[in-house]
């Protein structure tokens, strides 16, 4: 029974963790261009792709850090030519195109990679498990946790303590204000959206990983994801943080008790906060009216 | 029963609007006539009518009210479960059915709606997406009951009885397609009726300034949430009218995909004018229908139709009329 209980401890870290990667740059894009990326389920799955790709050519490792820079190149190239033209229409531009976009972009993955499950090979050390008493912890989901934490670590600091960071934090408060005082906000939307790509990209590789790579991939983690950013309080990015931590754990430690209401207890858990405290676990009040 | 929309600059003098309706109505009645001479078949025409009517049901609340719901798939998927487990399991009648799934649907919305009524754009967006995704999970993994990811089956659509006169809908051709219209009218009737009157007036008043509604003293979260409730009704009969042209209800019509395809046809007809949903619809469902049967890629075409819409059409086609600078 320990067992048990810690196998899902570590799962729902892991999707937790993933939840975490996906709904920060979710937040992101939202916080500051209010726009909310229906594509971003599949900018992860074009970071698991690229370096199903690469890794011939550059090994895991080299894979593991060029992917996500593609993919954030790649979502540069989106925003300048699609979604910047729509920032001041009416939100519901924004989501028919993102949602546009998810279909393009899951349908070329389709074409380019075929439509069934890739295997994505894994450095030997990392396939092995820790000890053999706990042979369901491979050193691979130990890596997972420590490079989304370095990675959430790495945003948090960025936005904390770097001149950029300042002003993404200041635009999201009052974009207006942060354009009078000079500020290019157009390229800063560009860079903020890209960072939200490069994480996306990054959970992509590590996913595949993980679970394997199908065109749909992303698709799971998409709506958790909405949930996380609804429940951890629009606004917030630290709130999205412990949301998706929350919904993730809770989500693995239902599995122990009864497995086929795992996702109904995130569902659960936004009822419960829509009900109880509407904007949120972190949310400031107003943020999302 | 075209609606003024944006003050009375977008609306055509009194004698064509006339003639336009008129004409709407004969196009739609003499489908059974001129639809198999282009190569079309009369389901396909049911299909435009049913999503044409959840769509101009979402309408009321994008396009007069202003409030996006990313979500209406659920209300429709629920009219539709509702319509099919009803005649599975409880009774075999077709008008008892309706009503219990416009009932589920229309209620489902109408509680759900008093807990968003005051976010706003991208966010009420965002908790409709979420919730809309509930009922499809529901759908989906209550196998027992729902049928699961293989859809509800064992049920068919009853003759409706008028005591003398017993209105055989069961077969695929014309009379159930007469039906459907007579539905869509009466409902697009109502709608038309409640958008013309004085709470339809104030939905407008709010969509375009929602500060002076408030200072006028208009209770805003109450018009936006029976605005919400009221569109999910419609959205919901056009749910069972889906599961009763298909004998069949499946988790696909509660996912939130198709509530993308339910805002792309507003937008793409124009989600300002009152019909622009039901051109927006036909023009999708055709679209739609002939993609899919030329190419198994036809999401990539779908999602190109998504961009090319939103970035030079977004006035939708009904909409090029309008002034510019409402989009």
């Amino acid at each position: 029974m320990a067992q048990v209980i810690l196998f899902n401890v570590t799962n729902g870290l892991i999707i937790g963790a993933f939840y975490v990667l996906m709904a920060l740059g979710l937040s992101l894009i939202l916080n500051l261009s209010n726009v909310i990326n229906f594509a971003h389920g599949n900018f992860l799955a074009l970071g698991g792709y690229l370096a199903f790709t690469l890794s011939p050519a550059l090994g895991y490792w080299g894979a593991l850090l060029v992917s996500p820079l593609l993919t954030a190149l790649i979502g540069v190239l989106v925003e300048r030519l699609m979604i910047r033209r729509i920032y001041n229409r009416d939100p519901v531009y924004s989501l028919l195109l993102t949602f546009g976009l998810a279909f393009v972009i899951q349908d070329s993955a389709r074409y380019i990679w075929g439509p069934n499950g890739l295997p994505m090979g894994l450095p030997a050390i990392l396939a092995q498990p820790i000890t053999a008493s706990l042979f369901f912890i491979t050193w691979y989901r130990v890596f997972m946790v420590a490079v989304v934490i370095v990675a959430v670590i790495g945003l948090f600091a960025a936005l904390r303590y770097t001149r950029v960071g300042l002003r993404i934090r200041a635009g999201t408060l009052d974009l207006e204000t942060v354009a009078t005082l000079g500020v290019n906000v157009r390229n800063l939307r560009t860079f903020n959206f890209a960072v939200g790509c490069l994480l996306a990209g990054l959970s992509g590789v590590l996913a595949a990983g993980q679970i394997g790579l199908n065109p749909n991939m992303g698709d799971d983690l998409l709506m958790p994801s909405f949930i996380a950013i609804i429940v951890g309080g629009v606004g917030s990015l630290i709130g999205t943080l412990c949301g998706g931590l929350l919904i993730g754990m809770a989500a693995a430690l239902t599995t122990v008790i009864y497995p086929s209401a795992s996702e109904a207890v995130i569902y659960a858990i936004l009822m419960a906060v829509l009900l109880l405290r509407p904007r949120g676990l972190l949310g400031e009040e107003g943020m999302m009216s | 029963m075209s609606i003024a929309i944006a003050g009375d600059r977008a609306r055509l003098p009194l004698v064509p609007r006339q003639l336009a309706l008129v004409g709407i109505w004969v196009v739609l009645l003499a489908v059974p006539f001129w639809l198999p001479l282009l190569g079309g078949y009369t389901a396909l025409a049911g299909r435009v009518l049913v999503f044409g009517l959840a769509a101009m049901g979402l309408n009321m609340l994008l396009g007069f009210t202003g409030v996006l719901s990313f979500g209406h798939a659920a209300y429709f998927g629920l009219g539709a479960y509702g319509a099919g487990l009803t005649l599975r399991y409880l009774v075999h009648s077709t008008p008892l059915a309706m009503l219990a799934g416009t009932l589920l649907g229309g209620l489902a919305g109408t509680l759900f709606g008093r807990l968003i009524v005051h976010r706003r754009g991208v966010y009420f967006a965002m908790c409709t997406i979420a919730f809309g995704q509930l009922w499809y999970y529901l759908a989906y993994s209550w196998n027992s009951f729902t049928g699961g990811f293989d859809g509800l089956r064992d049920f068919h659509r009853e003759p409706i009885g008028f005591g003398w006169l017993t209105l055989d809908i069961t077969g695929g051709g014309t009379t159930f397609y007469f039906f459907l219209l007579a539905i869509f009218a009466v409902a697009v009737a109502l709608m038309g009726f409640i958008l013309r009157s004085p709470f339809g007036r104030t939905l407008v008043a709010i969509r375009e300034n929602e500060r002076r509604a408030r200072f006028l003293g208009i209770p805003v979260e109450l018009h936006i949430w029976l605005s919400f409730s009221i569109s999910c009704f419609f959205t919901a009969l056009a749910g069972t009218l889906y599961a009763l042209l298909n004998n069949f209800a499946d988790p696909m019509a509660l996912h939130y995909s198709l509530s993308g395809y339910f805002v792309i046809m507003c937008v793409m007809g124009g989600m300002r004018t009152f019909w622009g949903p039901l051109v927006g619809a036909a023009v999708f469902v055709v679209l739609q229908d002939y993609i899919s049967s030329m190419t198994v890629n036809w999401m990539f075409f779908i999602g190109v139709i998504f961009i090319l819409v939103v970035l030079f059409f977004p006035r939708g086609l009904l909409g090029i009329r309008q002034r510019q600078g409402t989009a």
